[in-house]
């Protein structure tokens, strides 16, 4: 269903002139494809009208850089608006000059507020701070126990009374600063929007507290609704932020386009995970690609290092390029690349990808896998390096030490021969012979290492890959978290 | 195995590529942004067009002149209008149906109206709605029936259980509760201060503890106890991770083990959620076995159309839909009437 944008354009373009201005029906027949996977990213409808009419206007005026394809000229028009749109006007986040500073989570039922509270915790203290959490959910069942357990284990001190939610915050806000807390963080129950005596309870809350930030809780996987959640809560808390929840789905995450559209306020952390350190400042350049399914080559990256170890890659990476890749070789990357996560979903994060290739990685199960570790273990050192010594006999024992057939055994090995070949023709600089637009995205990786002047990955971009060129983020950012500058809060 | 080598391989490859270019290449210098975009792109969401006859409409929304135009024509027979179709395409895109599903009715569409614009909306809707939704409550004799609880964090599987369990014990079952998510902190209080209120037996066991001995011990518990049924929780896990979802189909066959037998997956899907929705349930039915589907969150301005998509692409009948927090907010799912709230303006 998610075919990447790139494809389709891909697709559209072999019927539009091939180079040059774009006339007025090529233009629409494209930002029809744009529509098609903007709301299949779920972003709200009179949002994506409104940013297909901006995106139109600068394909109409834009003076055209003539080595794009048209559709990469739209690809690129479209990412950039999705880039602007959602890192305009980034919220720094800074400090009260008389702490504490008040943040207030607010958000739908099973938004992840309570975890978002902790892990917002969390990054405060990393920022050198002394946060305190107010547990001011008092209407789900063990909301407060849930987050006692998770203050616990980051260390941050929790407080909440089974009296009501308005009372919970100006105490615990007011314990905050007798305690000499810097932060407070006060977390309150799951509403839905048109809930009224419950919007203006947090109403309330948020009158008792004056927090200096207003954070709206939201989930990537929302739907058409996320504009309705959106602009009722701003219009009752005057939101100061958003924080999007559950971007480790494989959800495209248009709801945070849509959230912003209409609130005009900027998405300032993200969490990637159930556990409390899955949580990050936002980077506007990764869910654009996202949501035009051009993959994540950013965020997988940030993966890879993560996860992997940096030696064992340039080791293998180097005998890779020079053509001498063994078994033993692949089996220390297959370890690595299985650190990371499932091979579905890697591919999906993996740009230029075909949908076959995405279909077929997300097939690959951990038993095949088990099983070609196995095999490879059960060789010998020397049968790794050089598989050619492996007669009849040695392939009987090593299907029986590794607990699978002979012609397991074969198939690995012949196959291997095959990757091996396709290595080798990559790393003399050849035509890879990668399927389809991995090999191209392989090609371009290549040719953007050789010569540097590929202009700002543009080219790769059409055909979604971006790794080498992260895109700009409008606020001169780091990419790494680093937040937590002091400039005057908020007015209150 | 063929293509599993390969596909290592290219992950390896674009992996070490990625790695190596972006080691190698410096951020490009870039040039200043095209055009200032305005904060708010959106001043005004616009409202929903109706399906409704124009005469029924204009009794309600008589203020809304711009509606009533665009919905002149929407009584019409025969071929679809042009403008008729957008506002069809409109309004089922706005509940979440998807793109795919919405071509679909449109494809109907353009065989012809016979019944009105809104009419014949609700009849193709209904025929993609056409399905079995009885729930299985007794399992083969001498086992025990389980009725399992997946879905992604925080959709309300915790709470439907509180409120199925409610249900059940008024209609005079004895009923186990097996608190088998072991992973979210204070999951297990949770379930309990729900099995208080309901008077049902709950088992639970310690924070990170293995969820499938949970389930066993609560299938121990309801033997010994002569327990009608078990309701099993498990943790929120998302649906794209291949450990969390072997972790469930673990449980699962744990549930299904003498003298257990698992008569019900369901999954719970929040209303709120768009096209993710299906690929949830496509990977829960591939692990769990889906029988059946559980909507939450209905009560609020979301529609949750995308389970239309889901029953027509996979099957899953939806049974029962949540309208609240409160324990009597459960109902049995009625076609007709979600088909209803979903075109209504
Ligand atoms: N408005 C409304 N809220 C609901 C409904 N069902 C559940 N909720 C709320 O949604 C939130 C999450 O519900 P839980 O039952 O904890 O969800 P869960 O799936 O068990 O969550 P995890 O165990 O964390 O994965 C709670 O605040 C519930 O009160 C519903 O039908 N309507
Ligand atoms: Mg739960």
């Amino acid at each position: 269903m998610f075919d990447a944008l790139s494809d389709r354009l891909e697709r559209l373009s072999a019927s539009l002139r091939s180079r040059g201005r774009l006339s007025p029906g090529d233009i629409d027949a494209a930002l029809e494809e744009v529509r098609t996977a903007l709301l299949e990213a779920d972003v709200e409808l009179t949002v994506v009208r409104a940013f297909l009419d901006a995106v139109r206007t600068r394909l109409v005026g834009a003076s055209l850089a003539t080595s794009l394809t048209p559709g990469q000229q739209v690809i690129k028009a479209v990412h950039e608006q999705l880039i602007e749109v959602l890192g305009a006007t980034p919220l720094k986040v800074t400090y009260a000059s008389r702490p504490p500073t008040v943040v207030l989570l607010a958000g739908l039922q099973g938004a992840g507020k309570t975890t978002a509270a902790a892990a917002l915790a969390q990054w405060f203290k990393a920022q050198g701070r002394q946060p305190y959490l107010v547990a001011a959910d008092l209407q789900r069942p063990a909301a407060v126990e849930q987050l006692r357990v998770l203050g616990d284990s980051i260390g941050v001190d929790v407080y909440s009374e089974p009296s009501d939610p308005v009372s919970v915050a100006r105490e615990g806000v007011e314990r905050a600063r007798r305690l000499g807390r810097d932060v407070v963080i006060v977390d309150t129950a799951g509403r839905l929007a048109v809930d009224a005596p419950l919007m203006a309870e947090v109403r309330a809350i948020s009158d008792a507290t004056s927090p200096h930030y207003t954070f709206l809780v939201i989930d990537a996987v929302t739907g058409q609704d996320a504009v309705h959640t959106a602009r009722a809560f701003h219009d009752s808390l005057s939101l100061s932020g958003l924080i999007v929840t559950k971007l480790d789905y494989d959800a495209r995450g248009g709801a945070v386009l849509s959230a912003r559209g209409v609130v005009g306020r900027p998405v300032v952390f993200a969490s990637t995970g159930e556990k409390v350190g899955d949580f990050e400042l936002f980077h506007p350049d990764r869910i654009a690609s996202r949501i035009l399914g051009m993959g994540d080559a950013l965020s997988l990256i940030e993966r890879a290092e993560a996860t992997m170890d940096a030696d064992v890659v340039a080791n293998s990476a180097s005998r890779l390029m020079s053509g001498q890749f063994t078994l033993e070789d692949f089996l220390a990357q297959l370890n690595q690349v299985r650190k990371m996560g499932s091979f579905g979903g890697l591919m999906k994060l993996m740009p230029g990808v075909t949908k076959e290739m995405r279909n077929a990685a997300s097939n690959v199960d951990d038993r095949e896998l088990n099983k070609i570790e196995a095999i490879i273990q059960s060789m010998t050192p020397r049968e790794r390096r050089d598989p050619a010594v492996l007669d009849g006999s040695r392939r009987t024992r090593i299907a029986a030490g590794s607990g699978t057939s002979v012609n397991a055994v074969n198939q690995l090995l012949k196959q291997f021969g095959e990757m091996k070949k396709m290595m080798r023709q990559m790393a003399g600089g050849g035509m890879p012979n990668l399927p389809g637009k991995l090999g191209r995205a392989a090609q371009m990786a290549a040719r953007a290492d050789r010569s540097r002047e590929v202009p700002a990955g543009f080219e790769a971009l059409g055909a979604g890959l971006r790794a080498g060129s992260p895109a700009p983020s409008p606020s001169g950012k780091n990419k790494k978290k680093k937040g937590g500058r002091v400039t005057p809060p908020k007015q209150r | 195995m063929t293509y599993v080598l390969v596909v290592v391989a290219l992950v390896v490859v674009a992996l070490v590529a990625l790695v190596v270019v972006r080691s190698r290449t410096r951020r490009p210098v870039l040039a200043p942004p095209v055009a200032p975009l305005p904060e708010v792109l959106v001043e005004e969401v616009a409202a929903r067009p109706s399906l409704d006859e124009p005469d029924a409409l204009r009794t309600r929304l008589a203020s809304s002149r711009g509606v009533l135009d665009r919905l002149r024509n929407l009584s019409g027979e025969g071929a679809l209008s042009r403008e008729q179709r957008d506002v069809v395409e409109e309004v089922l895109l706005r509940s979440d149906l998807g793109v795919s599903t919405t071509r679909a009715v449109l494809e109907q569409l353009d065989q012809g109206v016979h019944l009105g614009v809104a009419g014949e909306v609700r009849r193709v809707l209904l025929e993609f709605l056409d399905r079995d939704r009885g729930v299985r409550l007794v399992a083969d004799p001498g086992r025990i029936p389980v009725w399992l609880f997946v879905g992604v964090n925080g959709v309300g599987k915790t709470t439907t259980i509180g409120k199925l369990a409610q249900h059940h014990v008024d209609e005079g079952r004895h009923v186990v509760l097996a608190a088998g998510d072991t992973f979210r902190a204070a999951a297990a209080d949770q379930l309990a201060l729900w099995a208080e209120r309901a008077s049902a037996d709950i088992v639970r066991a310690t924070e990170g503890a293995d969820p499938g001995s949970v389930i066993h011990d609560a299938l121990g518990r309801a033997g010994a106890r002569h327990a009608d049924i078990v309701l099993a929780d498990t943790a929120g896990r998302r649906a794209n991770n291949t450990n969390l979802l072997d972790e469930l189909r673990k449980v699962r066959r744990v549930a299904d083990r003498d003298p257990g037998q698992v008569v019900e997956t369901l999954l719970v899907l929040d209303a709120t959620t768009g096209q993710n929705a299906l690929s949830q349930a496509r990977e829960f039915l591939a692990a769990a076995e889906v029988t059946g589907i559980v909507l939450t969150k209905l009560d609020g301005t979301a529609r949750g159309g995308i389970v239309v998509a889901i029953e027509r692409e996979l099957g899953i009948p939806v049974k029962f839909v949540g309208v609240g927090e409160r324990v009597e907010d459960l109902r049995v799912f009625v076609p007709e009437d979600f088909v209803d709230s979903l075109l209504a303006p």
